[in-house]
């Protein structure tokens, strides 16, 4: 006999538990928007390229367009929706406002929640694709505008607002104590963001 | 997209069961490929077993000094364990250098070894493929083949195996674990996947109904210096148009011991066991190094608008050689 092709599903989502009826070809993505109305978490490729769609599951970020909402029962997930605490915003968001870091505003809440797992995935001293030795007796790596860039690059922005971002991060991070060294001139305020990320503690 | 049942498992035997039991079933890890491409209907599968929950995931060092390492272990763990980074620094570069944060966190290392081609014929299912269809046509030898395969490759499918991790696997003799109903089993990567030949729908020499387990790596003293170059067509999260996993040990300005594997030149990580004889013994010079890589690529078959790969490969083998025997005289 033919497996049923759908479910009911219990997902934990920004603290909250849902129990929802899922065919199970739906995405998480599509879940959160179409389902439980989060729209916060937006559709771009839907085929985990461009990072509009990135949440945090069990704290990691993940394109929730690739995650079947299905395969999500269990985990602990965090939208856009749960980032702030009430009316505070998290000092990612902040630093993102401050600094604009966007322009239209489609990708923001993705780039957010990959840059909050990206200062943490720095603090637990995972090395990136730029840091030049990646044994662990070298340490961790400076958070650079280069080592931003690269642990940013699954987020696309169509607007380019990408200078603002990168410095939208650096200040969080340096905010949340990591040393950041971004490089010089790739932007205006770049020169004084070491400086910027201590200004914003 | 088909309709299909889910199924998770919690422990190895009960995922081979279901697994025996649905010859149109497909394991589900991250999902990062396998969703993709159930998308676009490229994978049809009936089930899916979810992997996710089966206690593979961890990362071990073995008696012998090598690693043992479970298959839902995500390319983020494998990329941040201290003894990978520490024991085959490449490995973890490798790792680092495919994708994005988002899709690392959810890859899992048996899917990474079982991820499709990402040949723009194979993944658009109105497109003639013999990969999808046997016998339906190769469309790529005459059209779309810039980042096509240029050793290995047949009549039948110049496409090239995508993985990064995969090219540091050979590299380092990685031997692959799987459970079947009838008992478990290992195959050596250089055996895992099958030349092209008349029979590009045929990847892997796993048998049917096989779960990967995990990988066991040897040890292997010289990949302490080891080093994964990759050139792609941007800066990041890009698939290669070449790469080399490299390790090397000079003494005396000799090369004892020397490792070569290159990525995104043909249709499996690609061990450049001919390279690696020339080199042995001989001298840690540019000239050799250029000398070895030479004749490596002696048996590549361009097309035409891939040649670029030849010059590519013998330049990264020369520069990545050199960076290595100056980090072994420090």
């Amino acid at each position: 006999m033919a497996p049923p092709t759908s479910s009911a599903v219990t997902l934990r989502i920004n603290g909250e538990k849902h129990t929802l009826p899922v065919d199970h070809r739906t995405t998480l993505l599509d879940a959160l928007r179409e389902q439980l109305d989060l729209t916060g978490t937006k559709k771009g490729c839907d085929q985990g390229q461009c990072g509009a769609c990135t949440v945090l599951l069990d704290g990691r970020r993940a394109v929730s367009c690739l995650q079947l909402a299905v395969a999500a029962e269990g985990r602990e997930i965090t939208t856009i929706e749960g980032v702030a605490d009430g009316e505070r915003l998290h000092p990612v968001q902040q630093a993102f406002l401050d600094l604009d870091g966007y322009q239209c505003g489609y990708c923001t809440p993705g780039q957010i929640c990959s840059a909050l797992a990206v200062i943490e995935e720095h603090a637990a001293g995972w090395p990136s694709a730029v840091t030049a030795d990646v044994r662990p007796e070298a340490g961790v790596p400076a958070l650079t505008a280069d080592e931003i860039r690269e642990r940013m690059s699954g987020n696309l922005c169509r607007c380019g607002a990408y200078v603002s971002i990168v410095q939208a991060v650096a200040r969080a991070a340096g905010a949340a104590g990591a040393p950041v060294v971004p490089r010089q001139g790739t932007g205006p305020g770049d020169a004084g963001a070491p400086a910027d990320g201590e200004a914003a503690a | 997209m088909r309709e299909f049942g889910y199924r998770r498992a919690h422990d190895v035997h009960g995922a081979v069961a279901l697994l025996a039991a649905e010859p149109e079933a497909r394991l589900l890890g991250g999902g990062t490929n396998l969703v993709d491409l159930m998308k676009t209907g490229v994978e049809r599968p009936a089930l899916l077993i979810d992997v996710q929950d089966l206690p593979l995931d961890r990362i071990e060092v073995t008696q012998d000094g090598g690693l043992r390492i479970g298959a839902t272990v995500t390319n983020s763990a494998l990329a941040a364990d201290p003894e990978v980074r520490r024991r085959y620094p490449a490995l973890a570069q490798a790792v680092l250098s495919g994708a994005s944060g988002q899709l690392r966190n959810m890859a899992t290392v048996g899917g990474n070894l079982l991820q499709r081609t990402r040949c723009g014929y194979f993944t658009d299912p109105a497109a003639a493929c013999n990969k999808r269809v046997p016998g339906a046509g190769c469309p790529a030898i005459e059209g779309e083949h810039h980042n096509h395969a240029i050793l290995g490759a047949s009549g039948h499918c110049v496409a090239v195996h995508p993985s990064d991790m995969g090219v540091a696997l050979a590299a380092f003799d990685a031997v692959v674990g799987y459970e079947t109903a009838d008992g478990p089993g290992e195959l050596p990567l250089a055996e895992f996947y099958l030349p092209v030949g008349d029979t590009p729908h045929l990847e892997t020499a796993l048998p049917s109904g096989a779960l990967i387990t995990g990988l066991r790596l040897p040890p292997a003293p010289v990949a302490a210096v080891s080093r994964y170059r990759k050139v792609r067509e941007r800066a990041s999260y890009a698939f290669a148009i070449g790469s080399l996993a490299a390790a090397l040990d000079v003494h005396d300005g000799t090369v004892r011991e020397v490792r070569l594997a290159f990525g995104a030149v043909a249709s499996r990580p690609w061990r450049a066991r001919t390279a690696e004889r020339v080199l042995t013994g001989g001298p840690a010079s540019a000239e050799a190094f250029a000398a070895a890589a030479d004749a490596e690529l002696a048996a590549a078959e361009a097309l035409p608008h891939n040649g670029y790969k030849v010059t590519l490969m013998r330049n990264l083998v020369v520069a990545l050689l050199t960076e290595l025997t100056e980090e072994a005289a420090r």
